[in-house]
């Protein structure tokens, strides 16, 4: 029963604990974060198991009940998407472990019951949007991701509800616009089932209503996952979110629309569509070169180190923009580990912001220096690795991704992008390298007081130990990278984009 | 070109309706007015995909005996209809949040326009 089911698993877990938490809860309120915790679990144990099925078995259907494709919903487990969800549900565990104690500080309490639930929710729709293979069922998960989240960022600072607002205000017309987009591509060729429609459309041809579907998705997928220019949402609602939900939505929420965005152009248009018929590829690519450039120079400006860690997020995902842009195989590679490396980098990095502000009470930059430090050594330490592995030094993560993405730019021969890739690494270093420096060289103040609590005061283990596992999990992974990538990513490569390892 | 223009005259109304919409989002400062543009952005979409499933001389999608079920084109379409149901409920609820949201910003800050709330925020310790 579970090998044919095993697509559908994941996000009905979320699901099913999304409605039994309020209920539970109403006696014992407790039990709400056991829940969340355990469907957490269970979902990243099924997602892990989904990437050895698909190893062994090649790609999972599942239809929804039992309706066959064209006219019912199906959803499919594929290389792409067995590995993007196992990257999700795992790295949703981890923060989940960390947020426990972060949600307690702060929420009140009575908040806390709906909040687990929301997180729940919000997880249900990220994994349908992946697993689905139905474009106006995507349209549903992202709909529910995103009202989820808008709830779970408004719960934050006193500034957190405009934030939401406005992202709310944005993501709906972004979503408005995939619709639109679906829409066009339905009347056009009669169906909204993937497989089915990369089998139309060559049939159906270049028609400048397709060309339009095509644009509208894009932009969509470009707003939910902060492609430059659409990226307006994004910085308040990093900054003023709880630290729970920054730490969930950084790694997780625009690498999902990063992911639409592939399956959209690869596996549906194809590529001959998406590069020779309609350059969109090559705009998608200078856009998201902007956009490293952009968020790389805004994050040095900043003050606060959530807000900084925000604006690194738009470069970070400009680099999974440029590799999905550069439309190579190597390209893609380097765009789908970033998936995996950024989302690991992000997450540690937000639960040190985490850690900061519980111990502090702050995480602005200026009021960091080494009195924080010996207080907490090693989330500095976390954060000292989390920060080298975003500039990208071997043999952390960071360096694999943009080294594929490096070699993607020199097969294309896009020297630019090539120099604007270096050029970030660089920036990214300085900006970094700032707080780092403050941390472990500049002198405690002597009005600080860091004095008079002298010696250490780490977080709590449930705190400190996921971001110490994300920080290891950089070094190790970074050295297993050659394992992930040969045995599991080059399988996901799309018809037309194959590529074998010398 | 005049069958286009003409041929096409529910998709401009659309058109024009998504138009203000937008405009009403990006121009309109005080927040209620932007979400009254995120109701009439959504409407116009639902309106589009009704729309594209109308057909002349074709009846409701139930088997009708007089018609009989060899000929497809006696019957309209009914996909886009159910879809637009789930997209009617979504439009629902992103105003239910909407309006949740402008609630707490109206608590906090005592003001719904944009540019008052720009100068709170920017003057708002923290």
């Amino acid at each position: 029963m579970i090998p044919t089911n095993a697509p559908a698993l994941a996000p009905l877990i979320f699901l099913l604990a999304a409605l039994i938490i309020p209920l539970a809860a109403l006696r014992i309120r407790r039990l709400a974060y056991v829940l969340a915790m355990a469907a957490a679990a269970a979902a990243a144990a099924v997602s892990v198991g989904n990437i050895f099925r698909v190893l062994e078995s090649g790609t999972v259907h599942y239809r929804f009940g039992g309706w066959p494709p064209p006219l019912g919903i199906e959803y499919v487990l594929d290389p792409l998407s067995a590995f993007i969800t196992a990257v999700i549900n795992l790295t949703a565990l981890v923060v989940l472990v960390h947020a426990r104690l972060t949600v307690a500080a702060d929420l009140p309490e009575r908040k806390h019951v709906p909040y687990y639930a929301l997180v729940m929710l919000m997880m249900s729709g990220f994994n349908g949007i992946v697993l689905t293979g139905d474009f106006f069922n995507l349209y549903v998960f992202l709909e529910i991701a995103s009202l989820s989240l808008y709830g779970l960022i408004a719960v934050g600072d006193r500034k957190s509800p405009v934030a939401a607002f406005r992202y709310l205000v944005i993501g709906m017309v972004g979503g408005g616009f995939y619709l639109l987009g679906v829409g066009f591509l339905y009347i056009n060729s009669g169906s909204l089932n993937m497989a089915d429609l990369k089998a139309i459309l060559p049939a159906v041809g270049a028609r400048p209503e397709i060309i339009v579907a095509l644009c509208f998705m894009v932009l969509g997928f470009g707003i939910k996952m902060a492609l430059f220019p659409l990226h307006g949402w994004l910085p308040d609602a990093y900054t003023y979110a709880p630290t729970a939900t920054s730490s969930l939505m950084a790694p997780i929420g625009t690498k999902i629309g990063a992911y639409g965005l592939l399956r959209v152009l690869f596996f549906v248009f194809g590529v001959n569509f998406v590069t020779r018929t309609v350059p969109l590829a090559q705009v998608i690519s200078w856009l998201a070169a902007a956009g490293i450039l952009y968020g790389s120079i805004m994050a040095m400006a900043q003050d606060e180190l959530k807000r900084m860690l925000a604006f690194s997020s738009i470069a970070q995902v400009g680099y999974i923009g440029l590799g999905i842009g550069l439309a190579n195989p190597l390209g893609l590679l380097g765009a789908v580990l970033h998936v995996l490396n950024h989302g690991l980098m992000k997450a540690c990095l937000f639960l040190v912001a985490g850690n900061f502000r519980m111990r502090l009470g702050h995480s602005r930059i200026r009021a960091l220096d080494s009195g924080a430090r010996r207080r907490m050594p090693w989330t500095s330490a976390a954060f000292t690795l989390a920060a080298l592995s975003m500039i990208g030094l071997p043999p952390t993560v960071g360096f694999f991704s943009k080294w594929y993405l490096a070699l993607g730019t020199i097969r294309n021969r896009s020297w630019i992008f090539l120099a604007v890739i270096l050029a970030s690494s660089l920036l990214n270093a300085v900006y970094f390298f700032r707080v780092i420096e403050r941390l472990y060289l500049r002198p405690a103040m002597q009005d600080n007081e860091a004095r008079e609590t002298e010696g250490r005061s780490e977080v709590a283990p449930s705190m400190l130990l996921p971001t110490l596992v994300l920080a290891l999990s950089l070094v190790v992974i970074g050295l297993l990278n050659v394992v992930i990538v040969k045995g599991l990513l080059v399988r996901f490569l799309p018809p037309g984009l194959e590529f074998a390892f010398p | 070109m005049h069958d286009f223009l003409v041929g096409h005259y529910f998709y401009w109304f659309i058109f024009l309706l998504m138009t203000i919409g937008l405009a009403g989002i990006i121009l309109k400062r005080n927040l209620i007015k932007k979400v009254i543009g995120m109701s009439i952005l959504q409407v116009a979409i639902i309106l589009f995909f009704v729309a594209s499933a109308s057909k002349w001389d074709a009846t409701v999608p139930i088997l009708d005996p007089a018609l009989g079920a060899a000929d497809v084109t006696k019957y309209i379409n009914p996909l886009p209809h159910c879809l637009m149901l789930t997209a009617i409920v979504v439009g629902v609820a992103t105003s239910g949040v909407a309006f949740a949201l402008i609630i707490m910003i109206w608590r906090r800050f005592r003001t719904l326009d944009e540019n008052e709330l720009l100068e709170k925020l920017k003057n708002d310790p923290d």
